[in-house]
């Protein structure tokens, strides 16, 4: 007789749970996302041209990308120094600041971008000093990063936080008595173990930053060429009825940030591999 | 147990709130006008006049439930299936498309009421700082070397449609009058040489924009509150309004020599109230727009009435005397407008795409 996948689990409820689970997912993401490409796939190929075509898009494009890949490198090195801080040297009030964190997650995005706003324009708070030196943070590209950096900062921090706090103190202790510098039990000993959480997080915050709309359209100044993201020209689009133009968009988003997350799950998996056999 | 008598006597209390609540009014009828943003005071003191005026009328009680947001998204609300009786939204586009991709009104709606199915109008015009610092007059002043306009995004922002086709139109009558313009064809070279001066002049008008914010509102808040730019082109009703909700910002309004006429639009939606057999009492409601009182509301609410005398003397003060074109005299009609300068080959993208061609070179 042919066995199966659920008659050799030895947790009762895996037909139910698997079942929930792809009504839940499909519901949720499943359908609208099928629905989107459907549609995505049935229009006519000029509006892909046109896009391509159009160096406004273009621009966009390029701003939206690159802004993310920033806002979440920044958070990658910045996340880490928070991390590391929270976990390995505990401090009155530091479960306070571990409290923070979470809070770019709750707070309407539309919030945190006039907060940032007014902070960083030119007669802000933050904006009047930086405007001696001559650096526009408000109305300027480098505002859509400190929005998106500010949105993505907890999925860097979330992910690294456990897999600090279970790195073995023994094995830098062994490290060290060895001989390794302080340098090269990081490279050799921590950063390896925290590979996989840095490479999520980093991920995480990249895909957030990506789809970001509420926070950037008010920091940014929404200049053709310049400080335009992809959600505000899809917006932009279902606001003139242009639901054809809109779709075809957000289908070429969709499809470019799965490749790129792809690829960086790909290099997770690649180094695990690495790693396995040798353990 | 205290615990327990304190719920229950919340639960009394709730019940008792509730039964009041339920039996104090039995509205006949209801309706639900969806609308755009800057007409939420209007529409407040609009229905509570027509509701009383209704009811004395034909004795039947109604009530009429409101709907704000930009008018774009209210008209794709309304395209998804929101249950609007009326709309009454900022353009004839937003209308016809609800039309176009729903049938739930017919196509020439516009020619059900008066005056286009536009009850009251306005126009564009400046804000600018106490004591006008930058002496600003005219269109033909923001262009200047040092002068910050704001302005919201045209892609986003329906009022920045109007603010760009204004100046525009402005830009057309430099070269050409107004009569000429009625007469010569789209190919007439005299024209397509106007057209490129206005491309000219938008450029340059464009060049001085610091930020191009999502919506009207928006655009408004960064000039009174953040104290950015020198002037602020929008509509005399948000500036009027702006006027008078943030004295402590010390604006001013200066009218153009010329301007546009911005004719926010109304119309029965007819699947709905066939369905609901309401089309009585809505069409009561859009034709009451019409009446002395409600022009007279719409004057006292910043809206220019299409019958001026209606309006108490002191809000007739606040509409200076301007030259107005309409849409329809220079783009023909939306959807033209609409193809030849915000679509992705439109003027709008052409000129930013030029300067940052010239720039790069």
């Amino acid at each position: 007789m042919k066995k199966t996948g659920s008659q050799n689990h030895f947790l009762p409820g895996f037909g139910l749970s698997l079942g929930f689970t792809l009504v839940y997912l499909s519901l949720l993401v499943l359908v609208p996302l099928s629905l989107l490409s459907f549609r995505a796939l049935s229009l006519d190929g000029t509006l892909y041209r046109d896009i391509f075509q159009d160096p406004r898009t273009l621009a966009a494009f390029k701003l939206t990308f690159a802004s993310s890949f920033i806002a979440a490198g920044l958070n990658l090195i910045f996340g880490f120094i928070v991390a590391w801080t929270l976990v390995r040297f505990p401090f009155p009030g530091c479960s306070f600041i571990d409290a923070l964190i979470d809070l770019p997650f709750a707070l309407p995005t539309a919030v945190s971008g006039i907060a940032l706003t007014s902070l960083y324009v030119r007669s802000g708070m933050v904006g009047r000093y930086l405007d001696i030196f001559g650096i526009q943070v408000a109305f300027a590209p480098l505002g859509v990063v400190v929005a998106l950096s500010f949105i993505s900062l907890p999925f860097v921090i979330r992910s690294l936080q456990p897999a600090l706090k279970d790195i073995e103190r023994e094995y830098e202790e062994a490290a060290i008595s060895l001989g390794a510098s302080p340098i090269s039990v990081f490279f050799a000993v921590i950063f390896p173990a925290i590979r996989p959480a840095l490479l999520t997080g980093f991920s995480l915050a990249f895909a957030r930053a990506l789809g970001e709309y509420g926070s950037v359209v008010f920091i940014s100044g929404n200049m053709p060429m310049k400080t335009e993201i992809i959600s505000l020209l899809i917006a932009g689009r279902m606001e003139q009825f242009d639901y054809d133009g809109a779709t075809a968009l957000a289908a070429v988003t969709l499809l470019a940030s799965f490749m790129i997350l792809l690829s960086i799950h790909l290099i997770q998996w690649h180094y695990s591999r690495k790693i396995q056999p040798r353990s | 147990m205290g615990g327990l008598k304190i719920l229950l006597t919340l639960t009394l209390l709730l019940c008792s709130g509730c039964g009041q609540f339920f039996s104090d009014r039995a509205p006949a009828v209801e309706i639900m006008n969806v609308s755009y943003d800057p007409t939420r005071e209007f529409y407040r003191d609009y229905n509570a006049w027509f509701t009383e005026n209704y009811c004395e009328g034909s004795g039947e009680s109604v009530r009429v439930l409101q709907s704000h947001g930009s008018s774009g998204k209210q008209a794709r609300f309304v395209i998804d299936g929101l249950e609007a009786h009326v709309v009454t939204l900022a353009l004839a586009y937003d209308i016809d498309a609800i039309s176009s991709k729903t049938g739930k009104l017919p196509p020439d709606w516009q020619t059900r009421l008066p005056h286009g199915s536009a009850p009251y109008t306005s126009t564009i015009v400046f804000l600018v700082r106490s004591g006008n610092p930058k002496n600003i007059q005219d269109w033909g002043d923001l262009i200047k070397v040092g002068v910050e306009v704001i302005t919201p995004n045209p892609l986003t922002s329906g009022g920045a449609r109007w603010n760009y086709l204004a100046a525009w139109g402005y830009a057309l009558l430099q070269a050409l009058d107004e009569d000429q313009l009625s007469r010569l064809s789209e190919d007439d070279p005299l024209l397509q040489e106007a057209e490129e001066k206005a491309f000219a002049f938008l450029s340059a008008l464009f060049r001085n924009v610091p930020v191009l914010d999502s919506g009207a509102r928006g655009a408004t808040t960064t000039f009174a509150r953040r104290g950015i730019g020198d002037v602020l082109i929008t509509w005399e009703n948000e500036a009027l309004l702006a006027l008078k909700s943030l004295p402590q910002e010390r604006l001013e309004i200066v009218t153009p020599s010329v301007s546009i006429l911005t004719e926010p639009t109304v119309s029965l939606v007819d699947e709905v109230i066939d369905k609901r057999h309401t089309r009585d009492v809505a069409q009561a409601y859009l034709e009451g727009l019409y009446s002395p009182e409600g022009q007279a509301l719409a004057a006292r609410h910043y809206f220019r009435p299409r019958e001026m005398q209606h309006a108490s003397p002191e809000d007739r003060d606040k509409f200076p005397e301007l030259h107005l074109f309409t849409l329809e005299e220079f783009f023909g009609d939306w959807q033209k407008a609409h193809e030849k300068h915000f679509s992705p080959a439109g003027c709008f993208n052409r000129l930013y795409a030029m300067r940052y061609a010239n720039q790069e070179k």
